[in-house]
């Protein structure tokens, strides 16, 4: 469990939490609560982290972590492009690893850490990854963008930590940071308007990998 | 999505009880498969068992020199495992085969395994199938085949089983450890997991209502050349239209386990026995009794050019 | 409906063409574009910089704010249910579980949906923007598989998703028609392309292919194609009083708000539809069902609406690229010579809509030939409308055309590039109209000579490395030309030399803001910091389609004609004291922030300083271009030499491209950075037209069965090796800023690349596209 204590709550969380009904007090653990009363309203409450802001909600059961982000937080930097794990559009890093937020429910993420696009860097204070991206030309209608973003900075960081690939040759030795590690692990991640080529540029830009 | 209640599961045996008390409960572990389902209303609980939290997710040497998998290890951490790279390079590799790295980190031991197909008609809730609404029908057999099975088909289903992990899990005979409701425990052997469609397609693994995967248990390393070829429309993140897991000993012995071509990962030990007389003769009594359609005929092909491959590796 | 439509096109296509004989022989300055555009002389300005997209800082953090993403207060979460089968009338539909699920505010469906007119269908109208000229929701008919029969709107998405899966639909079928073999079977009909005729014929080309010396003869095919723009199609939508805002994922808001506003029989103006962002278009981000649903819904329930597609919504309900069955036949002489040259086909389409695949464009201004005959006929299928995607037409027809020039070539013995030399013309052969500009040749050397063409193995199936066969392709890439009637800008000059362009258009990753930016800034000799370029609204001057590669056209004329207007404004303003007294228009040109006389510089003053004297904060003009009748006195299109290195699995079939090279002659390229971008973009929707894309369509029950980015095959990062891209940057002296629009050209000519690659590598002719590795077994 992350502990809340370190955490300021914010004005913004205040807000939601109250736009949310119930104000919880901390990140409690232990079971999840029902709704009392109403057994057709599914709903729980949850305590996860975004960007560093702590936010309590009562949600229905089926909202996803990106219908939670997109329509309940209003972070819409994380998109929705099939909704089904397909596309890599609503990647979102938690606790520390890449993952679809169209594919898990918000309520299994309490205590959670969920960094966004946003949490990596906004105009003027870009992440450099983000700063790459620009450099580069990663992107043309740039919808596809921010899960690629947060893919590309989880790529570098399980090509660090040792995690193989579809393309590593020898498992028992370290991975290697290649193009074609980049480019197997980034396949999660669809771009239709096709930066692909660009993209790679700027991931082994920021990699710090040979050209 | 259906509406459900949620509950996080607090011990094992509470898991069990609890889907065992509600006909229409599933357990949720990384949800990949099933909540994809779930949107649909192909999967249509009213009550999810969230049993993330019950520390299977470890892994750890057993007593006789073999591995025990607890259900909930992700996708990736299996892959990326020292002791499983080393000694069950097949897994590793069959896991990184599959899916996206973002699906790999959510995705558990456990949920791989009860993976349901991609069949496009079982996915649309609109047309006929009989895996999906037993006694409707199947439309696939004159329809989209091409990524069809070929083998131990029935004329109620011809769907594949989509994991790249389960082959692997086959080909290195690993052990499904359940908890069932009453709280008694079984081993299932992954030989025993998996049915052929028969007349009763939504029927797919041995589980009893309410039983629960607790982890899979791995034999001791066996040694041997580990290889796991993927062939695909995409180079990447594509489900497999053939794999072939092997593992091949220096005098030419060893085990196939074949994916993309049945309802379940297909392995017969009679094939195995032939492997030193080469890809012919295993596929030859391992699809000896293949019924492909039209669309995917090419298969039957396939399967005995990879493998004749993956042999040619081996001795490499 | 059909013969009317057919005779309205028939009518609209005699007008043009015999304004066409006109146009064709009038004198070249009587043309715009008859004098080149002064700015194709600025050779170190802003235009053809490698300028970083100016929205770049918000598509990634996330802050572009996409149709979807608008918030509205009381919005209501709206979600379609789609029907079952091909084609008959709904009995019943039960909709009580639904409106009684919770959460849920209304159900919408034929009963109680608002009256509407039916749309305008594409191309009947300069501002028509329909898919089809089907009834929205009026009826009880059903048309095809996935029409949408009813939409529920309820608090949340959830609620909404939920309570669609219990409608409960019965239908009474009709006979169907959807098997594209037995429609054409049943007999074909002759097609019309923007009131045209598909049909060329130039001599007898039957009887000069059987005399031929030379000749290849072959059928290819390819499937329906979905765009599959990663953001799904959305719409957020209110009305406030009689006003209707639509917040769209549009490429074309001015055509939107003028149809939708005759389908709600209201004034144009009271529909303003805005489009800041889209994510992704390729000809499918245009009026379909789901934006009039949104807003009848609104009027329902009297909230703002938004509708959100879902991804086996959008395969439902927006329309894709067609099939095609087309036949290539080619005679020559020994030495090469087009004798014959014949390209004919079908295509499928519907009753309700006017698009057939025209695949023989490419035919009519590629090569010369003594003869030809160039035909598409058409079917009708029960099906959703078919729709423009990427380069229609010349995606796929160059597919075929390109196969069967490597097939010649083959047959010939002569070198592929060699062949297509061979038959350069001198003018367009079908029309007889010259070329405004056409440097193929160059492209061509250029890329050859890159791309190491001459190491190509001329006997295919001999290079191997380990289990991959490898082999060199090439294909010409042509795309036309166009600038559509309607444009218009404005443009807002400040004392403070700040400038504004105002226009209808649109940004879906072709950088239009950034390249916009550089040519107004180099136009007006400003900064490119003193400009804002404001689009993707409809209350803006122009009527622009971003559509046919026109867009950048339509633009740059809209902001010439803008332009003179300012400077006529500013040159009557300044008055007698001014260095620029008593100076035309004509003569003068804009330079650091102020006019000068065209030819002599010194001859200066500031915007400021003329706005000053004459008391003004800012001046203001608006103007539109003239008619595009260029595009009727000239041959006007891009060109590509295409380059593919593949390799296919000796063992398991599989084709994966390795090395691939555009090399491009699309006339001045405005920014180096973006035009690379969507060049690599196209070509790259090249490669899954080529090995992977194909929308299943079941034709027992006119269902699409794969609509999803699982099963429908698109290219991963995995698929696409390193893309090369260059070009001639040879300016057309005829077009706005001498440049022509670049996405759509790559797409083209990239899948015959591919396949010629594979018959290079392995023997084997590929002429079903998409190339699946079970072809190559």
């Amino acid at each position: 469990m992350q502990t809340s204590t370190h955490l300021e709550i914010s004005r913004r969380d205040l807000l939601i939490s109250s736009a949310a009904t119930v104000a919880v007090t901390g990140v409690a653990g232990g079971a999840i609560a029902q709704s009392a009363g109403n057994d057709m309203v599914q709903t729980s409450k949850v305590s996860f982290i975004v960007n560093g802001d702590i936010h309590n909600m009562k949600l229905d059961n089926r909202t996803t972590l990106l219908d939670a982000l997109r329509e309940h937080l209003h972070l819409t930097g994380t998109k929705k492009g099939c909704d089904h794990g397909q596309c890599g559009a609503c990647t979102v890093i938690v606790d520390g690893r890449r993952l679809n937020a169209c594919l898990t429910l918000a309520i299994m993420q309490e205590g959670r850490r969920v960094t966004t696009i946003e949490g990596l860097g906004k105009p003027g204070d870009l992440h450099p990854m983000q700063a790459a991206f620009i450099k580069h030309d990663g992107f043309q209608c740039g919808y596809c963008t921010p899960g690629q973003i947060c893919s590309s900075v989880a790529v570098l960081e399980e090509i660090g930590a040792n995690i193989p690939s579809h393309v590593t040759a020898d498992l028992t030795s370290p991975v290697a940071l290649t193009a074609a590690e980049v480019r197997e692990r980034m396949s999660g991640n669809i771009c239709r308007c096709g930066a692909y080529s660009n993209i790679i540029d700027a991931i082994s830009d920021v990699g710090g990998m040979k050209a | 999505m259906r509406p459900f209640t949620f509950e996080r599961a607090s011990s094992i045996e509470a898991a069990a009880k609890s889907a065992a008390s509600n006909s229409q409960a599933k357990f949720i572990a990384g949800g990949t498969n099933l909540l994809d389902l779930m949107k649909l209303e192909i999967e249509t609980p009213t009550h999810l068992i969230d049993v993330n939290g019950l520390g299977l997710d470890k892994i750890d040497a057993t007593p006789d020199g073999g591995l025990r998998i607890g259900a909930l290890v992700r996708n990736t951490d299996l892959a990326a495992h020292q002791a499983v790279r080393r000694d069950y390079g097949l897994l590793s590799r069959a896991l990184v085969a599959g899916a996206s790295g973002q699906l790999r980190n959510v995705a558990t031991t456990a949920g791989n395994l009860l993976q349901r197909t991609r069949c496009p008609y079982f996915y649309d809730t609109n047309m006929p199938c009989n895996k999906r609404q037993l006694g409707s029908g199947c439309s696939a057999i004159d329809g989209f085949s091409r990524q069809h099975a070929i083998v131990g088909v029935s004329d109620s289903c011809i769907a594949t089983h989509p994991s790249d992990m389960a082959i692997a899990m086959q080909a290195l005979d690993a052990t499904v450890e359940t908890v069932k409701p009453d709280g008694s425990s079984r081993t299932i052997p992954i030989a025993d997991f998996y049915r052929l469609p028969g007349d009763t397609p939504h029927i797919e693994s041995a589980l009893e209502r309410g039983e629960f995967i607790t982890g899979v248990l791995l034999p001791p390393p066996t040694g041997g050349k580990h290889i796991y070829r993927k062939v695909r429309d995409r180079a990447s993140y594509a489900f497999a239209l053939v794999s072939v897991g092997v593992v091949i000993h220096p005098d030419g012995t060893g085990r196939v386990a074949v994916g993309g071509v049945a309802h379940k990962p297909w392995r017969i030990g009679e094939a195995d026995a032939k492997m030193q007389e080469g890809a012919r003769a295993v596929v030859g009594t391992l699809l000896a009794n293949a019924r492909p359609t039209e669309q995917n005929r090419f298969k039957v092909d396939l399967v005995e050019r990879t493998l004749g491959a993956v042999i040619s590796e081996a001795r490499g | 409906m059909n013969i009317i439509e057919d005779a309205k096109q028939a009518v609209q296509g005699l007008v043009q063409g015999a304004m066409a004989k006109a146009v064709a022989l009038a004198p070249d300055s009587w043309m715009p574009g008859g004098e080149p555009d002064p700015l194709i002389r600025h050779q170190h300005g802003h235009v053809g910089k490698p300028l970083s997209r100016i929205d770049g800082p918000r598509k990634v953090t996330g802050s572009a704010t996409f149709s979807a993403e608008f918030p509205v207060d009381g919005m209501v979460y709206a979600a379609v249910v789609f029907a079952t089968i091909a084609k008959g009338r709904l009995v019943e539909i039960d909709t009580r579980s639904a409106e009684a699920s919770p959460g849920v505010i209304s159900v919408m469906t034929h009963r109680n949906a608002p009256k509407l007119n039916p749309p305008p269908v594409f191309m009947s109208s300069s501002k028509a923007a329909g898919g089809d000229n089907l009834p929205i929701m009026q009826d009880d008919r059903i048309h095809w598989n996935g029409q949408p029969i009813a939409v529920v709107l309820a608090e949340s998405q959830e609620f909404a998703d939920h309570a669609a899966s219990l409608i409960c639909a019965t239908y009474e079928a009709d006979v169907t028609l959807t098997n594209f073999a037995v429609a054409i079977a049943k007999g074909t009909e002759p097609s019309l392309f923007m009131g045209q005729p598909l049909h060329n014929e130039i001599g007898d080309a039957e009887k000069a292919l059987k005399e031929a010396p030379v000749a290849v003869d072959a059928t290819y095919r390819t499937p329906r194609h979905n765009h599959n723009a990663i953001e799904l199609h959305a719409v957020t939508v209110a009305w406030t009083g009689d006003t209707l805002r639509i917040h769209d994922a549009s490429q074309l808001v001015a055509h939107t708000a003028w149809s939708v506003a005759q389908m709600f029989g209201m004034d144009e103006k009271q529909v303003v539809v805005t489009s800041p962002f889209v994510g992704g278009g390729f000809g499918g981000k245009c009026l379909w069902q789901h934006q009039v649903l949104a807003a009848a819904a609104a009027k329902i329930v009297g909230r703002p609406v938004r509708l959100v597609l879902s991804r086996e919504g959008v395969y439902r309900v927006v329309g894709g690229r067609t099939l095609t069955e087309q036949r290539v036949a080619l005679g020559a002489d020994k030495h090469g010579k087009f004798k014959a040259l014949i390209h004919t086909g079908v295509i499928a389409k519907t009753p309700s809509n006017i698009l057939p695949e025209p695949f023989i464009m490419p035919a009519r201004s590629a090569y010369a030939s003594e003869t030809m005959l160039l035909d598409v006929q058409a079917v009708e299928l029960d099906m959703l409308a078919n729709t423009f995607m990427r380069a229609p037409g010349e995606a796929v027809g160059t597919f075929a055309l390109e196969s069967a020039i490597d097939e010649l070539a083959d047959a010939l013995g002569i070198d592929p590039i060699e062949l297509r030399l061979r038959n350069e013309p001198e003018k367009e052969p079908t029309s007889g109209l010259p070329f405004s500009s056409r440097h193929v040749v160059e492209a061509w050397k250029m890329g050859a000579e890159r791309f190491g063409w001459d190491q190509r193995s001329v006997k295919p199936g001999l290079v191997r490395d380990g289990e991959w066969l490898v082999g060199l392709g090439c294909a010409t890439a042509t795309y036309p030309y166009y600038r559509m009637p309607g444009g218009a800008a404005r443009i807002t000059l400040t004392r403070l030399g700040q400038a504004t362009v105002d226009i209808a258009a649109h940004e879906m990753g072709m950088g239009t803001a950034t390249v916009q930016t550089q040519v107004v800034a180099e136009r007006l000799g400003l900064s490119l910091e003193a400009i804002t370029f404001n689009y993707g609204d409809s209350t803006l001057p122009g009527v622009v389609l971003a559509g046919g590669s026109q867009q950048t056209a339509s633009i740059g004329a809209s902001v010439i004609a803008a332009h003179r207007a300012l400077v006529k404004e500013l040159i009557k303003i300044a008055g007698n004291d001014s260095p620029l007294a008593g100076l035309k228009p004509d003569e003068v040109a804009s330079r650091d922030a102020g006019l000068c006389k065209a030819d002599d510089p010194s001859r200066f003053e500031t915007y400021a300083s003329i706005l000053e004297r004459a008391h003004r904060d800012e001046i203001r003009v608006e103007a539109s271009p003239p008619d595009p009748l260029e595009t009727m006195h000239w041959s006007m299109h891009s060109h590509g030499a295409m380059f593919c290195e593949v390799r296919v699995n000796a063992v398991t079939g599989e084709p994966r491209v390795s090395r691939f090279l555009g090399s491009f002659d699309c006339g001045r390229i405005l920014n180096s950075k973006t035009a690379a971008s969507q060049f690599r973009g196209g070509i790259i929707m090249g490669l899954g037209l080529a090995l992977m894309e194909e929308t299943q369509f079941d034709e027992r029950y006119g269902r699409i069965m794969n609509p999803s980015l699982s099963e429908y095959h698109v290219p991963v990062h995995m698929d696409v090796p390193d893309i090369d891209v260059i070009w001639t940057d040879i300016p057309d002296p005829h077009t706005p800023m001498g440049a022509h629009g670049v996405g759509e050209i790559g797409i083209t000519g990239t899948a015959a690349a591919v396949a010629n690659a594979i018959y290079n590598a392995t023997g084997k002719r590929m002429r079903d596209l998409p190339i699946t590795l079970d072809k190559l077994l």
